[in-house]
């Protein structure tokens, strides 16, 4: 907070001083700059469905632009995607494959399978990957699969995994949950896996924050939960004293 | 009503004052003139067999393809204008691609079936097109449904689902002869596909004009469940049986003695 007001470029009264009254557009980087989602994400298979978890912070360089913001969005009924990278970029090629999963559905006559919006995804994502920066995990589940996870990188590779970690943060967690992860873990034992994951991962990355946002989702519904400040598994003082 | 168009048949952009679209009639009527063409289900696939007529000597036997591949499951017969039935063969190809591109998984055999409807339609609302001048008689398998479908396009754009279709010269007693078919087996599952390959051919001999048509090449293909319901040309041991068979069981005409008893509702064939 100190390093903001001795940095030269931030200025809290230059709008007062400026002839016009307000500074020019594009000129002050923290206010305009590109909204990124430095963000820890993930998202875990379990016998029936998924659990897939976010941070919620979105930084614009330096600041925190939004420090509860939800980037898990959902594309479809029982179909979400945590998105991470550019917030302009994943949200309108989240807007773009809600509208057409929504047509693919009706013309369906049912639920369309995860498989289909992680292919849309990735069509998008490389089709135009020289104009975008955008790490998606889209997951859901199906009747035909059951619980999926695929993870879109940037470049436009779709793979599915059992389990799917993407953003700034995740790097710091990847020992963590391969160690940690195990085949056939029940429900409540994912969201344990999830919550502790991105504990570590926003306690050690300063673009990733705030609260802990999850889903949950089977084929009974979409469960929306979040783990607040005072209730994260870890953070660096943990352990402490 | 007038039956000739005399004045409104110009193009698809014209109705007549009974509300008919002259065109599309005529496009109906140009494959009401080729060669017979029959779609079965039966309880282990669908079988699809088409009549071409012998145009000239000099041709190989088995070229001039009238059935051809669409994906591994599905599968078309043209009927009418062999060159507009590629055309839709074409299109059939591309969508079945393109939706696998897009959606992951492949294409569901009824929405083929409307995408298709769409293509042809397209053609009967323009002053500057022509219809198409083919049915297309497809076969797809659903892997949700987990069963095999057979459809067939008309030149106006309408596509339907049956158990039991035909189009061309002699359509009207092929259906008869379908209808009957069903009837004695009992429905779909009474019957095979070897035998529908055998009825497919008893048919063709039957419903044609001995004294006026040109000797004929049998084309058929099916789709099996034992065989993961890919579609291919039915060997050509089986055809030449069938030809035989059809050629010697020739079905008397009985208009006099009905085989459908009074208690039975007489079977549609539209699913």
């Amino acid at each position: 907070m100190s390093k903001a007001l001795s940095d030269p470029g931030f200025n809290p009264y230059a709008a007062l001083s400026n002839p016009k009254g307000y500074i020019e557009a594009g000129t002050d980087k923290n206010r305009d700059g590109e909204h990124m989602m430095g963000t820890s994400i993930m998202a875990v298979e379990f016998d029936g469905g998924v659990v897939m978890g976010a941070d919620s912070r979105t930084s614009a360089g330096q600041y925190v632009a939004n420090r509860a913001s939800d980037k898990i969005s959902s594309v479809h009924e029982r179909i979400y995607c945590c998105r991470s990278g550019s917030a302009a970029d994943t949200q309108a090629i989240s807007d773009m494959v809600r509208y057409y999963l929504a047509l693919h559905g009706v013309e369906l006559g049912k639920r369309p399978l995860v498989k289909s919006a992680a292919t849309m995804f990735r069509q998008i994502c490389y089709n135009n990957k020289d104009n975008l920066m955008a790490g998606i995990i889209c997951a859901g589940w199906d009747e035909k699969e059951g619980g999926q996870v695929y993870s879109i990188p940037l470049g436009g590779t779709l793979v599915r995994q059992p389990f799917a970690i993407g953003g700034s943060g995740s790097v710091f967690i990847y020992g963590l949950c391969d160690a940690t992860y195990k085949k056939n873990m029940t429900k409540d034992e994912c969201v344990e896996f999830v919550s502790k994951a991105l504990a570590h991962a926003m306690s050690r990355d300063g673009s990733s924050g705030g609260i802990i946002r999850l889903c949950i989702i089977d084929k009974d519904g979409v469960e929306r939960r979040f783990i607040d400040h005072k209730d994260l598994p870890f953070t660096q003082t943990t352990n402490l004293a | 009503m007038s039956s000739t168009g005399a004045g409104y048949d110009y193009s698809c952009s014209q109705y007549s004052p009974d509300g008919r679209i002259f065109q599309v009639e005529y496009a109906i009527k140009a494959v009401e003139s080729s060669g017979t063409a029959i779609g079965l289900k039966c309880r282990d696939g669908i079988v699809l067999g088409v009549e071409k007529p012998q145009i000239s000597k000099m041709l190989m036997n088995n070229s001039n393809r009238r059935i051809f591949g669409i994906n591994n499951t599905t599968g078309g017969l043209i009927t009418g204008y062999p060159a507009d039935g590629r055309q839709l063969i074409n299109r059939a190809r591309e969508e079945a691609q393109s939706y696998e591109d897009t959606y992951g998984h492949s294409i569901i055999p009824s929405i083929l079936a409307n995408r298709l409807a769409l293509y042809t339609h397209y053609f009967t609302l323009h002053y500057s097109l022509r219809p198409f001048g083919t049915a297309l008689l497809f076969v797809g398998y659903d892997e949700d449904m987990k069963q095999s479908e057979l459809y067939m396009v008309e030149p106006n754009g309408m596509v339907r689902r049956y158990f039991g279709c035909a189009a061309g010269k002699g359509s009207q007693a092929a259906n008869t002869e379908l209808e009957k078919i069903y009837v004695k087996h009992g429905g779909i599952e009474g019957l095979t596909c070897k035998e529908a390959v055998k009825y497919i051919a008893q048919i063709m001999y039957t419903v044609r004009d001995s004294s006026n048509d040109k000797p004929f090449e049998l084309e058929m293909a099916w789709a099996l469940n034992e065989n993961n319901h890919k579609f291919q040309h039915v060997p050509k041991e089986l055809i030449d049986e069938a030809d035989e068979y059809g050629k010697n069981n020739i079905i008397p005409d009985n208009n006099n003695n009905n085989n459908i008893s009074e208690g039975v509702e007489e079977t549609k064939m539209e699913e």
